[in-house]
Protein backbone atom coordinates (compact mmCIF):
# COMPACT_ATOMS: atom_id res chain seq x y z
CA UNK A 1 0.00 0.00 0.00
CA UNK A 2 1.23 3.19 -0.85
CA UNK A 3 0.71 5.97 1.29
CA UNK A 4 0.08 9.74 1.50
CA UNK A 5 0.72 11.85 4.31
CA UNK A 6 -0.82 15.17 4.59
CA UNK A 7 0.92 17.68 7.32
CA UNK A 8 0.81 21.50 7.97
CA UNK A 9 3.01 21.62 11.44
CA UNK A 10 0.55 24.81 12.22
CA UNK A 11 -2.84 24.11 13.16
CA UNK A 12 -6.19 25.24 11.13
CA UNK A 13 -4.73 25.59 7.47
CA UNK A 14 -6.79 23.44 5.92
CA UNK A 15 -5.23 19.28 6.24
CA UNK A 16 -8.34 17.96 6.68
CA UNK A 17 -10.05 19.61 3.98
CA UNK A 18 -7.43 18.41 1.88
CA UNK A 19 -7.39 14.94 2.96
CA UNK A 20 -11.10 14.51 2.71
CA UNK A 21 -11.23 16.19 -0.63
CA UNK A 22 -8.68 13.64 -2.11
CA UNK A 23 -10.04 10.93 -0.49
CA UNK A 24 -13.06 11.95 -2.06
CA UNK A 25 -10.80 12.36 -5.67
CA UNK A 26 -8.90 9.32 -5.80
CA UNK A 27 -11.72 7.15 -4.59
CA UNK A 28 -9.12 5.66 -2.53
CA UNK A 29 -10.35 2.40 -0.61
CA UNK A 30 -7.98 3.02 2.44
CA UNK A 31 -7.57 6.10 4.63
CA UNK A 32 -6.77 7.35 8.28
CA UNK A 33 -6.75 9.57 10.32
CA UNK A 34 -3.47 9.79 12.55
CA UNK A 35 -4.47 13.13 14.18
CA UNK A 36 -5.70 10.83 17.69
CA UNK A 37 -5.72 14.09 19.49
CA UNK A 38 -8.01 15.82 17.80
CA UNK A 39 -9.70 13.75 14.96
CA UNK A 40 -11.96 15.51 12.54
CA UNK A 41 -11.42 13.72 9.03
CA UNK A 42 -15.08 11.32 10.53
CA UNK A 43 -16.73 14.59 10.16
CA UNK A 44 -16.00 15.37 6.58
CA UNK A 45 -15.72 11.75 5.28
CA UNK A 46 -19.79 10.60 4.74
CA UNK A 47 -18.71 6.93 5.13
CA UNK A 48 -21.76 4.57 6.49
CA UNK A 49 -20.21 2.21 7.62
CA UNK A 50 -20.29 1.88 11.54
CA UNK A 51 -17.78 2.00 13.61
CA UNK A 52 -16.25 -0.54 15.43
CA UNK A 53 -14.25 0.45 18.97
CA UNK A 54 -11.24 -1.10 20.33
CA UNK A 55 -9.97 -0.10 23.68
CA UNK A 56 -6.07 0.97 23.56
CA UNK A 57 -4.23 0.33 26.17
CA UNK A 58 -1.00 2.88 26.74
CA UNK A 59 1.61 1.61 29.69
CA UNK A 60 0.08 0.27 32.41
CA UNK A 61 -0.27 3.38 35.48
CA UNK A 62 1.41 3.01 39.06
CA UNK A 63 -1.06 2.91 42.12
CA UNK A 64 -0.06 2.78 45.44
CA UNK A 65 -1.93 0.41 48.03
CA UNK A 66 -2.20 2.64 50.94
CA UNK A 67 -2.36 0.07 53.28
CA UNK A 68 1.05 -1.32 52.61
CA UNK A 69 2.52 2.04 52.14
CA UNK A 70 5.00 2.62 54.69
CA UNK A 71 5.62 6.72 53.70
CA UNK A 72 9.46 6.44 53.22
CA UNK A 73 8.78 8.80 50.13
CA UNK A 74 10.91 6.70 47.68
CA UNK A 75 8.38 6.59 45.09
CA UNK A 76 8.40 10.40 45.12
CA UNK A 77 12.52 10.97 45.27
CA UNK A 78 12.52 8.62 42.34
CA UNK A 79 9.84 9.91 40.24
CA UNK A 80 10.85 12.37 37.17
CA UNK A 81 7.70 12.86 35.94
CA UNK A 82 6.42 14.45 39.55
CA UNK A 83 3.62 11.68 39.36
CA UNK A 84 4.06 11.29 43.28
CA UNK A 85 1.95 13.58 45.54
CA UNK A 86 1.51 13.43 49.08
CA UNK A 87 -2.01 13.86 50.19
CA UNK A 88 -2.66 12.18 53.47
CA UNK A 89 -0.41 9.79 51.88
CA UNK A 90 1.53 8.90 48.66
CA UNK A 91 -0.53 9.18 45.96
CA UNK A 92 -0.32 8.64 42.00
CA UNK A 93 -0.98 11.44 39.56
CA UNK A 94 -3.06 9.57 37.04
CA UNK A 95 -2.47 11.91 34.13
CA UNK A 96 1.44 12.79 35.01
CA UNK A 97 2.51 9.15 35.48
CA UNK A 98 4.56 7.93 32.27
CA UNK A 99 4.16 3.87 33.38
CA UNK A 100 7.72 4.09 33.85
CA UNK A 101 7.57 1.57 36.46
CA UNK A 102 10.90 2.63 39.07
CA UNK A 103 7.95 3.56 41.65
CA UNK A 104 7.32 0.09 41.70
CA UNK A 105 10.82 -1.29 41.69
CA UNK A 106 12.18 1.09 44.35
CA UNK A 107 9.29 0.51 46.87
CA UNK A 108 10.41 -1.35 49.59
CA UNK A 109 7.12 -2.23 50.86
CA UNK A 110 5.75 -3.92 47.36
CA UNK A 111 3.00 -1.16 47.86
CA UNK A 112 3.03 -0.34 44.13
CA UNK A 113 1.60 -2.29 41.27
CA UNK A 114 1.24 -0.95 37.83
CA UNK A 115 -2.04 -1.05 36.60
CA UNK A 116 -3.82 -1.55 33.17
CA UNK A 117 -5.48 2.01 31.86
CA UNK A 118 -7.96 2.73 28.75
CA UNK A 119 -5.37 5.47 27.04
CA UNK A 120 -8.37 5.90 24.42
CA UNK A 121 -9.98 3.96 21.46
CA UNK A 122 -9.02 2.76 18.19
CA UNK A 123 -11.93 2.88 15.45
CA UNK A 124 -12.83 1.26 12.31
CA UNK A 125 -15.43 1.72 9.35
CA UNK A 126 -15.05 -0.99 7.11
CA UNK A 127 -17.81 -1.45 3.94
CA UNK A 128 -16.29 -1.41 0.49
CA UNK A 129 -13.91 1.40 2.61
CA UNK A 130 -11.49 0.86 5.29
CA UNK A 131 -11.33 4.10 7.30
CA UNK A 132 -8.69 3.72 10.42
CA UNK A 133 -8.64 6.25 13.45
CA UNK A 134 -8.69 6.79 17.26
CA UNK A 135 -9.19 8.89 19.81
CA UNK A 136 -6.58 9.19 22.77
CA UNK A 137 -8.47 9.75 25.96
CA UNK A 138 -8.08 13.46 27.35
CA UNK A 139 -4.80 14.32 29.37
CA UNK A 140 -2.85 10.75 27.87
CA UNK A 141 0.45 11.28 26.33
CA UNK A 142 2.68 8.82 24.07
CA UNK A 143 0.17 9.03 21.36
CA UNK A 144 2.95 7.50 18.91
CA UNK A 145 2.08 4.03 20.55
CA UNK A 146 -2.25 4.78 19.43
CA UNK A 147 -0.49 6.70 15.92
CA UNK A 148 1.62 2.97 15.02
CA UNK A 149 -2.23 0.96 16.16
CA UNK A 150 -4.09 2.81 13.29
CA UNK A 151 -1.52 2.67 10.80
CA UNK A 152 -1.48 -1.12 11.81
CA UNK A 153 -4.82 -1.21 11.37
CA UNK A 154 -5.05 0.43 8.14
CA UNK A 155 -2.78 -2.48 6.61
CA UNK A 156 -4.32 -5.42 8.31
CA UNK A 157 -7.97 -4.64 7.04
CA UNK A 158 -7.20 -3.07 3.64
CA UNK A 159 -3.88 -5.60 2.44
CA UNK A 160 -5.10 -5.27 -1.11
CA UNK A 161 -5.74 -1.28 -1.07
CA UNK A 162 -2.98 0.05 -3.49
CA UNK A 163 -3.45 3.80 -2.24
CA UNK A 164 -4.16 5.44 1.24
CA UNK A 165 -4.33 8.93 2.03
CA UNK A 166 -3.44 9.88 5.53
CA UNK A 167 -4.91 12.77 7.94
CA UNK A 168 -2.34 13.96 10.79
CA UNK A 169 -2.25 16.10 13.76
CA UNK A 170 -0.34 19.90 13.43
CA UNK A 171 2.61 19.84 15.35
CA UNK A 172 6.22 17.85 15.02
CA UNK A 173 5.98 15.54 18.03
CA UNK A 174 5.31 12.31 18.72
CA UNK A 175 2.03 11.68 16.74
CA UNK A 176 3.61 13.35 13.26
CA UNK A 177 6.94 11.19 13.99
CA UNK A 178 4.57 8.00 14.21
CA UNK A 179 2.51 9.04 11.50
CA UNK A 180 5.58 9.84 9.33
CA UNK A 181 7.62 6.39 9.51
CA UNK A 182 6.85 4.60 6.31
CA UNK A 183 4.49 6.97 4.57
CA UNK A 184 5.83 7.15 0.69
CA UNK A 185 5.49 11.21 0.69
CA UNK A 186 4.11 13.83 2.76
CA UNK A 187 2.01 16.79 1.14
CA UNK A 188 2.49 19.44 3.72
CA UNK A 189 -0.70 22.08 3.19
CA UNK A 190 0.71 25.65 4.56
CA UNK A 191 -0.65 29.14 4.65
CA UNK A 192 0.54 32.55 3.45
CA UNK A 193 1.44 33.65 7.16
CA UNK A 194 4.77 34.06 8.89
CA UNK A 195 3.51 31.59 11.58
CA UNK A 196 1.80 28.92 8.54
CA UNK A 197 5.92 29.03 7.27
CA UNK A 198 7.52 29.03 10.51
CA UNK A 199 5.56 26.14 11.20
CA UNK A 200 6.31 24.12 7.81
CA UNK A 201 10.00 24.68 8.02
CA UNK A 202 9.83 23.00 11.22
CA UNK A 203 7.79 20.15 9.93
CA UNK A 204 9.90 20.06 6.42
CA UNK A 205 12.68 19.54 8.57
CA UNK A 206 11.40 16.94 10.78
CA UNK A 207 9.60 15.22 7.68
CA UNK A 208 13.64 15.34 6.08
CA UNK A 209 15.10 13.75 9.04
CA UNK A 210 13.47 11.21 8.45
CA UNK A 211 14.43 10.93 5.16
CA UNK A 212 11.01 11.43 3.39
CA UNK A 213 10.26 13.12 0.39
CA UNK A 214 7.40 16.12 0.44
CA UNK A 215 5.32 18.70 -1.79
CA UNK A 216 3.63 21.88 -0.69
CA UNK A 217 0.45 23.24 -1.64
CA UNK A 218 -0.70 27.30 -0.17
CA UNK A 219 -4.01 27.31 1.60
CA UNK A 220 -6.14 30.41 1.79
CA UNK A 221 -3.28 31.70 -0.38
CA UNK A 222 -4.63 35.03 -1.35
CA UNK A 223 -4.34 36.32 2.01
CA UNK A 224 -1.17 37.66 1.55
CA UNK A 225 0.68 37.58 -1.69
CA UNK A 226 3.82 38.29 -0.88
CA UNK A 227 3.82 35.70 1.81
CA UNK A 228 2.72 33.32 -0.95
CA UNK A 229 5.27 34.26 -3.42
CA UNK A 230 7.76 33.53 -0.41
CA UNK A 231 7.05 30.48 0.57
CA UNK A 232 7.52 29.11 -3.23
CA UNK A 233 10.39 30.84 -3.53
CA UNK A 234 11.42 29.17 0.13
CA UNK A 235 10.52 25.52 -1.61
CA UNK A 236 11.90 26.11 -5.02
CA UNK A 237 15.22 26.44 -3.17
CA UNK A 238 14.82 23.63 -1.10
CA UNK A 239 13.90 21.54 -4.06
CA UNK A 240 10.46 21.22 -2.77
CA UNK A 241 7.74 21.15 -5.55
CA UNK A 242 4.59 23.21 -5.11
CA UNK A 243 1.56 21.08 -6.35
CA UNK A 244 -0.33 24.87 -6.22
CA UNK A 245 -2.69 27.57 -4.95
CA UNK A 246 -5.96 27.24 -2.89
CA UNK A 247 -7.96 30.33 -2.32
CA UNK A 248 -9.76 31.58 0.52
CA UNK A 249 -13.32 30.84 -0.23
CA UNK A 250 -16.30 31.97 1.70
CA UNK A 251 -18.30 28.71 0.59
CA UNK A 252 -15.51 26.21 2.36
CA UNK A 253 -17.07 26.86 5.60
CA UNK A 254 -20.75 26.68 4.56
CA UNK A 255 -19.94 23.24 3.13
CA UNK A 256 -17.73 21.75 5.96
CA UNK A 257 -20.59 22.22 8.25
CA UNK A 258 -22.98 20.82 5.93
CA UNK A 259 -20.80 17.66 5.64
CA UNK A 260 -20.33 18.45 1.70
CA UNK A 261 -17.02 18.04 0.23
CA UNK A 262 -15.90 20.77 -1.46
CA UNK A 263 -14.29 19.36 -4.81
CA UNK A 264 -18.19 18.37 -5.35
CA UNK A 265 -19.27 21.41 -5.94
CA UNK A 266 -18.60 24.10 -8.44
CA UNK A 267 -16.31 27.25 -6.01
CA UNK A 268 -12.79 28.51 -6.32
CA UNK A 269 -11.33 26.45 -3.54
CA UNK A 270 -13.13 23.06 -4.76
CA UNK A 271 -11.78 23.47 -8.57
CA UNK A 272 -8.34 24.63 -6.77
CA UNK A 273 -7.68 21.42 -4.95
CA UNK A 274 -8.55 19.32 -7.70
CA UNK A 275 -6.11 20.84 -9.29
CA UNK A 276 -3.91 19.99 -5.95
CA UNK A 277 -4.92 16.83 -6.02
CA UNK A 278 -3.76 16.13 -10.04
CA UNK A 279 -0.23 17.73 -9.80
CA UNK A 280 0.47 16.31 -6.32
CA UNK A 281 -0.94 12.73 -7.38
CA UNK A 282 1.90 13.25 -10.75
CA UNK A 283 4.68 13.48 -8.30
CA UNK A 284 3.57 10.73 -5.85
CA UNK A 285 3.62 8.27 -8.53
CA UNK A 286 6.88 9.20 -9.34
CA UNK A 287 8.22 9.11 -5.81
CA UNK A 288 6.53 6.09 -4.90
CA UNK A 289 7.63 4.13 -7.63
CA UNK A 290 3.53 3.66 -8.21
CA UNK A 291 2.35 2.85 -11.71
CA UNK A 292 -1.29 2.69 -11.52
CA UNK B 1 -3.51 35.99 37.55
CA UNK B 2 -2.65 33.14 35.01
CA UNK B 3 -4.79 32.80 32.37
CA UNK B 4 -4.37 30.30 29.90
CA UNK B 5 -5.55 30.47 26.15
CA UNK B 6 -6.84 26.59 24.86
CA UNK B 7 -9.10 25.40 22.20
CA UNK B 8 -8.34 21.77 20.62
CA UNK B 9 -8.34 22.25 17.01
CA UNK B 10 -5.57 24.36 15.80
CA UNK B 11 -5.72 27.87 14.05
CA UNK B 12 -9.04 28.92 15.58
CA UNK B 13 -6.62 31.97 17.30
CA UNK B 14 -5.31 30.85 20.51
CA UNK B 15 -2.38 33.12 19.54
CA UNK B 16 -4.01 35.72 18.16
CA UNK B 17 -6.12 36.24 21.47
CA UNK B 18 -2.79 35.33 23.39
CA UNK B 19 -0.37 37.47 21.71
CA UNK B 20 -3.22 40.61 21.73
CA UNK B 21 -4.55 40.39 25.43
CA UNK B 22 -1.07 40.42 26.52
CA UNK B 23 -0.21 43.18 24.44
CA UNK B 24 -3.22 45.57 25.70
CA UNK B 25 -2.22 44.63 29.36
CA UNK B 26 -0.13 46.93 30.98
CA UNK B 27 2.89 44.79 32.19
CA UNK B 28 2.20 41.18 31.48
CA UNK B 29 4.17 37.92 30.63
CA UNK B 30 3.30 35.79 27.59
CA UNK B 31 4.02 32.58 27.89
CA UNK B 32 4.33 30.42 24.57
CA UNK B 33 3.51 26.86 25.83
CA UNK B 34 3.32 25.33 21.89
CA UNK B 35 6.77 24.12 22.12
CA UNK B 36 6.18 22.25 18.94
CA UNK B 37 5.25 25.27 16.83
CA UNK B 38 5.23 28.26 18.88
CA UNK B 39 4.59 31.01 17.10
CA UNK B 40 4.08 34.21 19.57
CA UNK B 41 8.08 35.34 18.84
CA UNK B 42 6.93 36.04 15.54
CA UNK B 43 4.23 38.71 16.66
CA UNK B 44 6.13 40.20 19.56
CA UNK B 45 9.64 40.08 17.97
CA UNK B 46 11.33 40.26 21.16
CA UNK B 47 14.75 41.88 22.12
CA UNK B 48 15.76 38.19 23.76
CA UNK B 49 17.40 38.63 27.03
CA UNK B 50 18.18 35.36 28.40
CA UNK B 51 18.43 31.93 26.18
CA UNK B 52 18.37 28.55 28.31
CA UNK B 53 18.52 25.13 26.85
CA UNK B 54 16.28 22.59 28.06
CA UNK B 55 18.09 19.05 29.20
CA UNK B 56 16.87 15.29 30.02
CA UNK B 57 18.94 12.78 31.20
CA UNK B 58 19.90 9.73 28.75
CA UNK B 59 21.61 6.41 29.83
CA UNK B 60 25.16 5.79 28.91
CA UNK B 61 26.39 2.21 29.05
CA UNK B 62 29.91 1.61 30.39
CA UNK B 63 30.78 -1.74 27.75
CA UNK B 64 33.63 -2.51 30.11
CA UNK B 65 30.93 -2.96 32.93
CA UNK B 66 28.44 -4.23 30.96
CA UNK B 67 27.79 -8.09 31.49
CA UNK B 68 25.14 -8.58 29.27
CA UNK B 69 22.60 -9.40 31.63
CA UNK B 70 19.37 -7.52 29.74
CA UNK B 71 17.81 -6.67 32.94
CA UNK B 72 17.51 -2.74 32.00
CA UNK B 73 16.55 -4.03 28.78
CA UNK B 74 13.84 -5.94 30.10
CA UNK B 75 12.84 -2.92 32.50
CA UNK B 76 12.29 -0.21 29.85
CA UNK B 77 8.72 -0.25 29.35
CA UNK B 78 9.22 2.07 26.20
CA UNK B 79 11.88 0.21 24.47
CA UNK B 80 14.20 2.28 24.58
CA UNK B 81 17.13 -0.39 24.57
CA UNK B 82 18.27 -3.32 23.15
CA UNK B 83 21.49 -5.34 23.26
CA UNK B 84 22.52 -6.63 20.30
CA UNK B 85 25.87 -8.20 19.28
CA UNK B 86 27.08 -8.17 22.78
CA UNK B 87 27.02 -4.21 23.14
CA UNK B 88 23.97 -2.27 24.83
CA UNK B 89 22.35 0.23 21.98
CA UNK B 90 20.25 3.12 23.23
CA UNK B 91 17.87 4.54 21.40
CA UNK B 92 17.79 8.39 22.57
CA UNK B 93 14.74 9.63 21.19
CA UNK B 94 12.61 6.92 22.38
CA UNK B 95 13.94 7.49 25.86
CA UNK B 96 11.64 9.23 28.65
CA UNK B 97 14.45 9.25 31.09
CA UNK B 98 13.02 7.57 33.90
CA UNK B 99 16.27 6.31 35.09
CA UNK B 100 15.20 2.87 35.40
CA UNK B 101 18.14 1.14 33.70
CA UNK B 102 20.38 2.61 35.75
CA UNK B 103 18.77 1.50 39.00
CA UNK B 104 18.32 -2.00 37.53
CA UNK B 105 22.01 -2.29 36.55
CA UNK B 106 23.58 -5.19 38.73
CA UNK B 107 27.15 -4.20 37.55
CA UNK B 108 26.76 -0.19 37.80
CA UNK B 109 27.75 0.04 34.27
CA UNK B 110 25.04 2.47 33.44
CA UNK B 111 25.16 6.38 34.28
CA UNK B 112 23.76 9.44 32.30
CA UNK B 113 24.05 12.18 29.85
CA UNK B 114 22.40 15.67 29.47
CA UNK B 115 20.77 15.43 25.97
CA UNK B 116 19.29 19.30 25.05
CA UNK B 117 15.81 18.70 23.21
CA UNK B 118 15.34 22.38 23.24
CA UNK B 119 15.33 25.91 24.72
CA UNK B 120 13.67 28.59 26.44
CA UNK B 121 14.13 32.06 25.25
CA UNK B 122 12.92 35.18 27.59
CA UNK B 123 12.71 38.84 26.29
CA UNK B 124 10.67 41.93 26.28
CA UNK B 125 8.87 43.42 23.82
CA UNK B 126 7.45 46.97 24.71
CA UNK B 127 6.56 46.12 28.21
CA UNK B 128 5.21 42.61 27.63
CA UNK B 129 8.02 40.10 29.02
CA UNK B 130 7.57 36.94 26.33
CA UNK B 131 8.84 33.86 27.40
CA UNK B 132 9.17 30.83 24.19
CA UNK B 133 9.93 27.26 24.71
CA UNK B 134 10.90 26.03 21.43
CA UNK B 135 11.49 22.32 20.90
CA UNK B 136 14.13 20.98 18.60
CA UNK B 137 12.83 19.44 15.20
CA UNK B 138 12.82 15.28 15.65
CA UNK B 139 12.49 15.50 19.06
CA UNK B 140 9.24 13.51 20.44
CA UNK B 141 7.95 15.28 23.77
CA UNK B 142 7.98 18.91 24.14
CA UNK B 143 6.35 18.04 28.22
CA UNK B 144 10.00 18.82 29.77
CA UNK B 145 10.01 21.97 28.00
CA UNK B 146 6.78 23.26 29.16
CA UNK B 147 7.12 22.35 32.56
CA UNK B 148 10.44 24.04 32.75
CA UNK B 149 8.69 27.19 31.01
CA UNK B 150 5.76 27.05 34.11
CA UNK B 151 7.53 25.93 37.08
CA UNK B 152 9.28 29.96 37.37
CA UNK B 153 7.95 32.63 40.17
CA UNK B 154 4.38 34.14 39.21
CA UNK B 155 3.93 37.57 40.70
CA UNK B 156 0.41 37.81 42.28
CA UNK B 157 0.13 41.38 41.04
CA UNK B 158 1.03 40.32 37.60
CA UNK B 159 -0.90 38.79 34.79
CA UNK B 160 -0.05 35.94 32.74
CA UNK B 161 -1.11 34.74 29.48
CA UNK B 162 -0.06 31.30 28.87
CA UNK B 163 -0.83 29.96 24.71
CA UNK B 164 -1.67 26.07 24.52
CA UNK B 165 -0.74 23.44 22.26
CA UNK B 166 -3.25 22.26 20.28
CA UNK B 167 -5.00 19.33 21.26
CA UNK B 168 -6.45 18.20 24.81
CA UNK B 169 -3.51 15.65 25.24
CA UNK B 170 -0.85 15.68 28.29
CA UNK B 171 0.88 18.75 26.62
CA UNK B 172 -2.25 20.66 27.02
CA UNK B 173 -2.89 19.48 30.50
CA UNK B 174 0.43 20.13 31.71
CA UNK B 175 -0.04 23.74 30.05
CA UNK B 176 -3.14 24.81 32.34
CA UNK B 177 -2.63 22.48 35.64
CA UNK B 178 -1.39 25.71 37.55
CA UNK B 179 -3.87 28.32 35.42
CA UNK B 180 -6.28 30.53 37.15
CA UNK B 181 -8.67 31.04 34.55
CA UNK B 182 -9.17 29.51 31.07
CA UNK B 183 -9.97 31.11 27.67
CA UNK B 184 -11.24 28.77 25.34
CA UNK B 185 -10.72 29.58 21.52
CA UNK B 186 -13.15 28.52 18.96
CA UNK B 187 -14.29 29.03 15.34
CA UNK B 188 -17.54 28.47 13.52
CA UNK B 189 -17.19 24.81 11.95
CA UNK B 190 -18.26 21.53 12.56
CA UNK B 191 -14.22 20.92 13.13
CA UNK B 192 -13.98 23.70 15.40
CA UNK B 193 -17.10 22.49 17.76
CA UNK B 194 -15.81 18.87 18.07
CA UNK B 195 -12.21 20.19 18.98
CA UNK B 196 -13.84 22.56 20.91
CA UNK B 197 -15.61 19.91 23.43
CA UNK B 198 -12.79 18.34 24.00
CA UNK B 199 -11.30 21.00 26.03
CA UNK B 200 -14.47 22.43 27.62
CA UNK B 201 -14.28 18.52 29.07
CA UNK B 202 -10.99 19.05 30.02
CA UNK B 203 -11.44 22.41 31.47
CA UNK B 204 -14.52 21.01 33.15
CA UNK B 205 -12.96 18.27 34.71
CA UNK B 206 -10.09 20.06 36.38
CA UNK B 207 -12.65 22.30 37.80
CA UNK B 208 -11.22 25.45 35.98
CA UNK B 209 -13.10 28.64 35.51
CA UNK B 210 -13.46 29.43 32.06
CA UNK B 211 -15.64 31.00 28.98
CA UNK B 212 -15.10 31.30 25.02
CA UNK B 213 -13.99 33.68 23.08
CA UNK B 214 -15.84 32.89 19.44
CA UNK B 215 -13.53 33.74 16.40
CA UNK B 216 -14.03 34.43 12.75
CA UNK B 217 -17.96 35.09 12.90
CA UNK B 218 -19.67 35.90 10.12
CA UNK B 219 -23.33 35.89 9.35
CA UNK B 220 -23.87 32.10 8.42
CA UNK B 221 -24.53 29.60 11.27
CA UNK B 222 -22.38 29.26 14.19
CA UNK B 223 -22.60 25.57 15.32
CA UNK B 224 -19.84 26.44 18.52
CA UNK B 225 -21.95 29.56 19.38
CA UNK B 226 -24.93 27.19 19.45
CA UNK B 227 -23.39 24.64 21.80
CA UNK B 228 -22.22 27.28 24.04
CA UNK B 229 -25.72 28.84 24.20
CA UNK B 230 -27.53 25.50 24.91
CA UNK B 231 -24.60 24.41 27.10
CA UNK B 232 -24.94 27.67 29.27
CA UNK B 233 -21.38 28.55 28.64
CA UNK B 234 -20.65 32.21 29.05
CA UNK B 235 -19.16 33.68 26.04
CA UNK B 236 -17.03 36.43 26.21
CA UNK B 237 -16.84 38.13 22.71
CA UNK B 238 -17.19 37.81 19.10
CA UNK B 239 -14.66 38.25 16.84
CA UNK B 240 -15.90 38.93 13.46
CA UNK B 241 -14.10 37.16 10.31
CA UNK B 242 -12.30 40.80 9.10
CA UNK B 243 -9.86 41.04 5.98
CA UNK B 244 -7.87 43.52 7.38
CA UNK B 245 -6.89 41.46 10.59
CA UNK B 246 -6.63 38.49 9.05
CA UNK B 247 -3.98 40.29 6.79
CA UNK B 248 -2.11 42.05 9.58
CA UNK B 249 -1.91 38.67 11.14
CA UNK B 250 -0.57 36.80 8.38
CA UNK B 251 1.98 39.79 8.42
CA UNK B 252 3.09 38.60 11.80
CA UNK B 253 1.89 42.13 13.36
CA UNK B 254 -0.11 42.61 16.82
CA UNK B 255 -3.57 43.65 15.29
CA UNK B 256 -3.98 45.41 18.61
CA UNK B 257 -0.64 47.67 18.10
CA UNK B 258 -1.65 48.28 14.75
CA UNK B 259 -4.96 49.70 14.75
CA UNK B 260 -7.28 51.75 17.16
CA UNK B 261 -10.37 49.65 16.17
CA UNK B 262 -8.54 46.07 17.35
CA UNK B 263 -6.90 47.87 20.38
CA UNK B 264 -10.23 48.47 21.71
CA UNK B 265 -11.65 45.08 20.80
CA UNK B 266 -8.55 43.45 22.78
CA UNK B 267 -8.87 45.80 25.68
CA UNK B 268 -12.47 45.29 26.37
CA UNK B 269 -11.85 41.75 25.93
CA UNK B 270 -8.91 41.63 28.65
CA UNK B 271 -11.58 43.71 31.09
CA UNK B 272 -14.10 41.38 30.77
CA UNK B 273 -11.57 38.75 31.01
CA UNK B 274 -9.69 39.78 34.55
CA UNK B 275 -13.31 40.66 35.58
CA UNK B 276 -14.32 37.00 35.01
CA UNK B 277 -10.93 35.62 36.41
CA UNK B 278 -11.25 37.56 39.50
CA UNK B 279 -15.35 36.29 40.68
Amino acid sequence: MKKLLILSGKGGTGKTTVSSSFINLSQTKAYADCDVDAPNLHLMVNTTAEAVTKSFYGLPKAYIDAEKCIDCGKCMDHCRFNAIDYHQGFVVDFYACEGCGVCEYVCPADAISMQKATAGNLILYKDDKVFSTAKLNMGFGNSGLLVAEVKNQLDDEAPDAEFAVIDDSPGIGCPVIASISGVDMVLIVTEPSLSGISDMKRVIDTAMGFMVDCAVCINKYDINIENTEKIEEMCRNLNIPMTGRIPFDNIVVGAVNKGISVVDINCPAGNAIKEVYQNTMKIFEIKSGDTR
Amino acid sequence: MKIAILSGKGGTGKTLVSVNLAAVCNDSTYIDCDVEEPNGHIFFKPVIENESDIKVLIPVCDDEKCTGCRECVEFCKFNALAYVNESLIIFEDICHSCGGCKLVCPENAITEKEKTIGKIKIGKSGNTTVISGIMNTGEESGVPIIDKLLNREFEKTKNYFIDCPPGSSCAVMESIKDADYCVLVTEPTIMGLHDFKMVYELVSLFNKPHSVVLNKCTSEHNPAKQYCLDENINILMEIPYDNELSLLNSQGKIVARENKKFNKMFSDLLETVLKEARK
